[in-house]
């Protein structure tokens, strides 16, 4: 439960610097080539960010290639450092006014115990020369688990919710189809149920049967478990088919926010007018 | 030629003593050094040599055991070169020496106060099956976060029905630090918590020497529903001495083709026949 109303994450003017930056480009209203500053050459590949996440809602972000969208997934699963900005978790407790400021071991325990995060490639998140059955157990382990009995019982109960035959959890992921690997991955991000789950381009590269299974999927665990997930996606399809709300992001910034329905129907920036018109 | 004592220059020693202090005021905690060339290969036993000659004095008395055995080419080249560089004592009885040089055995006479074991160890990170890179081994030491080295013995649990580590099983070091005990059997790891003598690690190779301080709390890794076993030899008895409850080396028999055993600490063996009333 929350402790602290209905606010899951909350993102504040977070940014991701490549390069050292200059005054020119420190100033909210300095005019960027793209995402590079003119004077100094610094990428702001994620600029002033902010956001909200409730309990139980799927958020969607959305951009091109390069907009900023997995360099935010990677500095909410602290796998990149944030160059500015605040990250507050409510589900755990601190006396840091930030969690980008909490030291390694706290951060890990985050990631252990109330972030899942399932990533674009398989690779950066599966053992892929360990069984399925040990990959889930990582994350159980890390978690403080010490009982192989009770680690199996839940990989078995989240394998066989993600579709993958029982009598295959001894298999490493390296024998899997994409598919199956991000099921494993999804498996593995569940398993010691997170109250957030962060989901970076889940079913780029699978092929449309299977990307329409892994979507049900998500559907199904979050009307089951109730976990507030963060969508990162380039297809506008499946922010309308998963997402409460949508932000669109271009060239590190947040462009537009709003209900799904309200961002695909009537979008109000330009970009995002060109991203809807060209697809739908 | 004007050779120095012990083989090394004084500041090389200088040098490795006080990365060894620095070692035991750290139980389990790998400390970098200079690793220095010696006159034998390295993965020969340079480590656990290096911490040998930097602390010999005149007073010593030095054992070398290979394997249990005292006698072996490994062992003898390396009493050789220590005693044609210290003129110190030698010894085959465990409890006369001072200093003891193993390779891959804890000997089966307990140690006593202000004795020293130095230990060859060929790969010191026990985490080193999970993870390749060096700094994030040191980062995950920092962090305490071991559930690679449990990931590991679980992967065991989940291929062969129960963890197949014979040797090098890992243990935490005063509740702090995952330890790779070097290539000891199972066998051994109990000797090593709270145990009277002082225990010194070197790896030439990796070049790291850590320790296990006098009555230090050391505890092999186990899960709740798979207690530490160590190998049985309950029912079987040494066939040259009678000898029962030691660490056996397992042979064929050339002539009858029958599988006996013999017990692997030579020295020990020999004492236990010498006494009065011996079996044999």
């Amino acid at each position: 439960m929350s402790k602290q109303g209905n606010i899951a994450l909350s993102v504040k003017n977070v940014s991701k610097l490549y390069g050292d930056g200059c005054a020119y480009c420190a100033a909210p209203d300095a005019t960027l080539d793209k995402n590079i500053c003119p004077e100094c050459r610094t990428v702001h590949a994620c600029r002033d960010v902010s956001f909200d996440l409730h309990n139980g809602e799927i958020l969607g972000v959305v951009g091109e290639s390069g907009s900023g969208k997995s360099t935010l997934m990677k500095m909410l699963y602290f796998d990149q450092e944030a160059s500015h900005g605040t990250y507050h978790i409510d589900d755990f407790d601190s006396s840091e006014s930030s969690v980008f400021g909490l030291s390694g071991q706290a951060k890990r325990k985050i990631r252990n115990e109330i972030l899942g995060m399932v990533y674009q490639n398989p690779v950066y998140g599966l053992k892929m020369d360990f069984s399925s059955m040990s990959n889930i157990a990582e994350k159980l382990i890390a978690a403080g688990s010490r009982n192989v009995g009770e680690m199996t019982g839940t990989g078995d109960h989240f394998l066989d919710k993600v579709n993958i035959p029982l009598n295959r959890k001894f298999d490493p992921p390296a024998n899997f189809s994409g598919g199956m690997q991000q099921r494993v991955q999804i498996a593995k991000a569940l398993s010691n149920y997170p109250p957030v789950l962060l989901l970076d381009e889940v079913t780029t590269g699978l092929d449309l049967s299977v990307q329409a299974d892994v979507l049900e999927l998500i559907k199904e665990i979050q009307r089951e478990m109730g976990i507030s997930m963060v969508v990162v996606s380039h297809d506008l399809a499946i922010i309308r088919m998963l997402c409460d709300r949508t932000m669109v992001m271009l060239n590190g910034e947040v462009i537009e926010a709003g209900i799904t329905d309200q961002i695909l129907e009537d979008p109000q920036h330009a970009y995002t007018q060109q991203l809807v018109y060209s697809i739908l | 030629m004007k050779q120095n004592y012990a083989f090394l220059d004084e500041n090389s020693k200088k040098e490795i003593r006080r990365k060894t202090l620095k070692a035991i005021a750290i139980p389990g905690y790998q400390v970098p050094f200079a690793s220095r060339e010696l006159p034998i290969a390295r993965g020969w036993g340079t480590g656990g040599l290096q911490l040998t000659l930097s602390l010999v004095g005149q007073s010593d008395t030095v054992k070398v055991i290979d394997q249990g055995s005292d006698e072996s080419v490994n062992a003898v080249n390396i009493r050789k070169l220590i005693q044609d560089t210290t003129d110190v004592k030698d010894t085959i009885h465990t409890d006369e020496a001072t200093l003891i040089q193993s390779r891959h055995r804890i000997p089966e006479v307990p140690l006593r106060p202000y004795q020293i074991l130095v230990l060859q160890v060929p790969l010191p990170e026990p985490l080193r099956p999970v993870e390749p890179s060096e700094r994030i081994t040191k980062m995950l030491h920092a962090d305490r976060e071991y559930s690679g080295a449990w990931l590991r013995l679980f992967e065991q649990i989940m291929k062969y029905g129960s963890i197949t580590d014979d040797a090098d099983y890992p243990v935490l070091v005063n509740g702090r630090y995952v330890m790779a005990p070097s290539p000891i059997p199972r066998f051994d790891n109990p000797k090593m918590e709270n145990n009277d003598g002082l225990i010194l690690l070197g790896a030439g190779r990796e070049k790291k020497i850590y320790a296990v301080p006098p009555y230090t709390k050391v505890t092999s890794l186990a899960f709740d529903d798979y207690p530490f076993e160590v190998e049985s030899f309950d029912d079987i008895t040494c066939r040259e001495s009678g000898l029962t409850g030691v660490y056996m080396d397992e042979l064929v028999d050339e002539e009858t083709g029958e599988t006996y055993y013999v017990a692997n600490d030579t020295s020990f063996m020999l004492e236990e026949m010498n006494k009065e009333g011996s079996v044999r």
